[in-house]
């Protein structure tokens, strides 16, 4: 639920980071997030990061998408 | 405080209270249409009260006169002159107060209108919000546009044209309060558009219908328009421009772009064979780059505004009933 | 935009379209408990991209809706004192109390005003020591640990004039209440942003309990129709389960951190839901040792108690029994800016969302 947007990591300063969301930026608490970097992407919600997007399982999403199209062409 | 937002509440406190008593004529537009010794004037007025006063891409003085004249281009008319009250506050710096009679000034010039006449009141601190001004414009009818705002001559077929991108004057206002959380890259749209509109008004033909979006956006002025004509309307999500910031914002709060607020943007409905060169005049002038045909007038029996969306889905775009309000959830 | 626009691709939805079509040979009912999924389904127009054999309704996940009254009414009565701020998201403005609502205060003169965050909250009782600032607390579990990290904030600061009034509750409880009542279903759409924090795990005494599977699910229209895609699977091959389709943000542990801050200051507690009544350990309020922030324990106040409008059946809409469309009062005596029920004051309930996204009734 509720509003939560991909928002990329464009600035780190302590544990406040300045996200831009189509080039807005926002301010998110990095409380709750370890290890992001500048270039990461992260859920805004509230103010904070409630998570990091993965990447990886992002392009596994797509793919299995692709393929599960492909398999039902068959 | 919804029902100064310009959607169906504003219409009802409008209607309601001073329509009958003033003994006004429907339609309501945008100016009123007079004929005094055979002289076709159109006259108006509106009053501004922006909160913060100064925002990127404007202030509320060019706010004043670029929405009276607007409201006059938008009616077929030549705007000429502007009256200015101003209602101050106890407190007001006189230096600001400079800088917005500075920037009306400037704005009149770029319109080619003069400011003429005006009052000033000052009122205790607290009476009211910093500065309230009102703007009354009188223009010379356009011969030919008289009745253009009454959307008499809108039929089926017909397109919609918009002269740029929307939600960008409400985006740039919030982003401009200084208790929020956000820095928008967004400035407002606020511009006088009569240069603009008359072009397309010498150059091109079949201009059925025009007006300017304000507060209650363009998903107002839809509705509006759907009521006067009795017809449908069908909008094409993917070719109504909004910038990406404005995008994201809309994204994260929660807004819907078509109910966000506009001081520069014009809607045209044009006939069928005239809408090409219509969108060529506009993308030749700076404040009609990014015009796009958004949609068109259909004969459905009913006169909803439909949207079909970016993805293949079609929804009914309502009248905004007041203000957004940005949503967590 | 990045990981919103590959989720909006017009020939992906139109394929997961055709592909539900093909594989979808019953009858279905899947039930979302998310105000956002509520919102989005109705904004992209997915019922349209649907067969007639599945159908989705609305369950109680919009936290705007589940407020109950007598939480506005308090709110209310705190913004009538005069050294009280109350900083509210904006969500809350519109819904109505007994007799009034927080819009209608801030149009009198109450001191309201719309945050977007916590800390921001924070920020205004920083410049504003001579008053007592409360925060009204409410959202699910995606909201509730930024709550918790803010306190933490405060107590750090040494802020002494910020209060929570707590109305955070946990989906849960409420999932049970649901399906205990009968509601004829065969999966949950499960809230994305809810297991981002809790982790899929939570969920599983949905399948293991009850043998009924669920899918976490994202906002997006691809989202959306690969979970339907995924519960059409489950149910065809009598195999419920708790999957997850909000892969790239949901995982099966969740985010452990947000989830201590989470209990480090809440504790789970019975609380009110409108439409649903009092449901055991659904909600959160503060520990003991953070109870000096609690508005409620500090600054005790009595409301009335008044029940909804007797034809008001949000409750039945909230428990996926009637839709909107049901209720006699629906977009006659309650539309968006005169709302009776809480279902149509936020744009996620079911009524407001049925409202505006209407087509060609």
């Amino acid at each position: 639920m509720c509003l939560s947007i991909p928002a990329k990591v464009v600035d780190i300063k302590g544990n406040m980071a300045d996200v831009s969301v189509g080039g807005t930026i926002f301010k998110a608490g990095l409380q709750m997030v370890e290890n992001v970097k500048i270039g990461d992407y992260i859920l805004l919600h509230t103010g904070f990061a409630i998570q990091k997007i993965s990447e990886d399982e992002a392009l596994e999403t797509l793919k299995l998408l692709n393929e599960i199209e492909d398999a039902m062409n068959k | 405080m919804n029902h100064g937002s310009g959607g169906s509440l504003a219409g009802k406190l409008i209607r309601n209270i001073f329509v009958k008593r003033f003994g006004m004529d429907e339609p309501l537009t945008d100016s009123a249409v007079l004929k005094e010794n055979g002289l076709l004037l159109a006259f108006t007025t509106d009053s501004y009260v922006v909160d913060p006063i100064f925002f990127p891409g404007g202030d509320i003085g060019k706010l004043a006169v670029c929405g009276t004249v607007n409201d006059l281009s938008v009616s077929g008319a030549m705007p000429k002159y502007i009256s200015a009250s101003f209602i101050i506050e106890e407190g007001f710096s006189f230096h600001d107060l400079a800088l917005i009679a500075d920037s009306m000034s400037s704005e009149a010039k770029n319109a080619g209108v003069r400011i003429v006449t005006g009052d000033t009141k000052v009122v205790e601190k607290g009476k009211c919000d910093k500065l309230f001004i009102n703007t009354s414009g009188i223009g010379m009818m356009k011969s030919g546009f008289e009745t253009i705002s009454s959307a008499m001559d809108v039929k089926p077929g017909d397109k919609l044209i918009i002269n740029g991108p929307i939600g960008n004057h409400a985006i740039a206002v919030l982003g401009a309060r200084k208790e929020l959380t956000f820095s928008s890259p967004v400035t407002s749209d606020c511009a006088s558009l009569n240069h603009l509109i008359n072009n397309v008004l010498e150059e091109c033909s079949e201009i059925h219908f025009m007006r300017d979006l304000t507060r209650g956006g363009l998903a107002t002025v839809l509705n509006e328009l759907a009521d006067m004509i009795f017809s449908g309307i069908i909008i094409n999500e993917s070719t109504v421009p909004v910038e990406e910031p404005v995008k994201g914002l809309c994204e994260i709060l929660g807004f819907d772009p078509l109910c966000l607020a506009n001081e520069g943007k014009v809607l045209f409905v044009v006939g069928n064979e005239g809408h090409q060169k219509v969108l060529d005049v506009l993308r030749s002038h700076p404040l009609g780059k990014y015009s796009e045909v958004i949609g068109e007038i259909v004969d459905n029996g009913r006169n909803m505004v439909i949207l079909n969306t970016a993805i293949g889905g079609r929804r009914i775009i309502d009248m905004p009933s007041g203000m957004q309000l940005p949503r967590i959830c | 935009m990045r990981h919103i626009d590959e989720y909006r691709d017009k020939d992906l939805i139109r394929k997961l379209s055709d592909l539900i079509k093909r594989v979808s040979n019953l009858d279905y009912t899947f039930m979302e408990v998310c105000g956002g999924h509520t919102a989005a389904i109705h904004r992209f127009g997915i019922p349209s991209l649907l067969p007639e054999n599945i159908r989705l309704i609305s369950g109680p996940g919009c936290p705007v809706c589940v407020t109950h009254n007598s939480f506005i009414d308090k709110a209310i009565t705190y913004s009538k004192m005069d050294d009280i701020i109350v900083t509210t998201f904006g969500d809350l403005l519109r819904v109505p109390g007994t007799g009034s609502s927080l819009e209608k205060e801030k149009a009198m003169g109450a001191d309201i005003r719309i945050v977007f965050s916590g800390p921001e909250a924070l920020d205004i009782a920083k410049s504003n020591s001579d008053k007592k600032v409360i925060f009204l607390g409410i959202g699910f579990e995606t909201t509730a640990p930024g709550i918790a990290v803010t306190i933490k904030e405060v107590e750090k600061a040494g802020t002494e004039n910020f209060y929570l009034l707590s109305a955070h509750k946990v989906m849960p409880p409420a999932m049970e209440v649901i399906i205990k009542e009968g509601v004829k279903l065969n999966g949950f759409i499960c809230p994305g942003h809810v297991a981002a924090i809790t982790g899929s795990e939570y969920f599983n005494f949905i399948s293991t309990k009850y043998n009924i599977g669920c899918v976490i699910t994202g906002f997006e229209p691809v989202d959306i129709l690969h979970s339907i895609y995924m519960l059409v699977n489950q149910v065809n091959s009598c195999s419920p389960k708790t999957e997850i389709q909000y892969s790239r943000a949901v995982s099966k542990g969740g985010n452990v951190i947000a989830q201590k801050n989470m209990n480090d200051i809440f504790i789970p507690c019975n609380e009110y839901w409108r439409g649903l009544g009092e449901i055991a350990s659904s909600g959160l309020k503060l520990r003991r040792e953070y109870e000096r922030f609690d508005a409620g324990k500090m600054m005790p106040i009595k409301v009335n108690n008044q029940e909804d409008n007797e034809l008001c059946i949000c409750g039945d809409i909230l428990r996926g029994l009637k839709t909107p469309h049901e209720c006699s009062l629906f977009a006659t005596a309650c539309v968006p800016e005169n709302p009776v029920g809480a279902c149509m004051v936020s744009i996620e309930g079911a009524c407001n969302t049925f409202y505006k996204y209407r087509v060609n009734e």
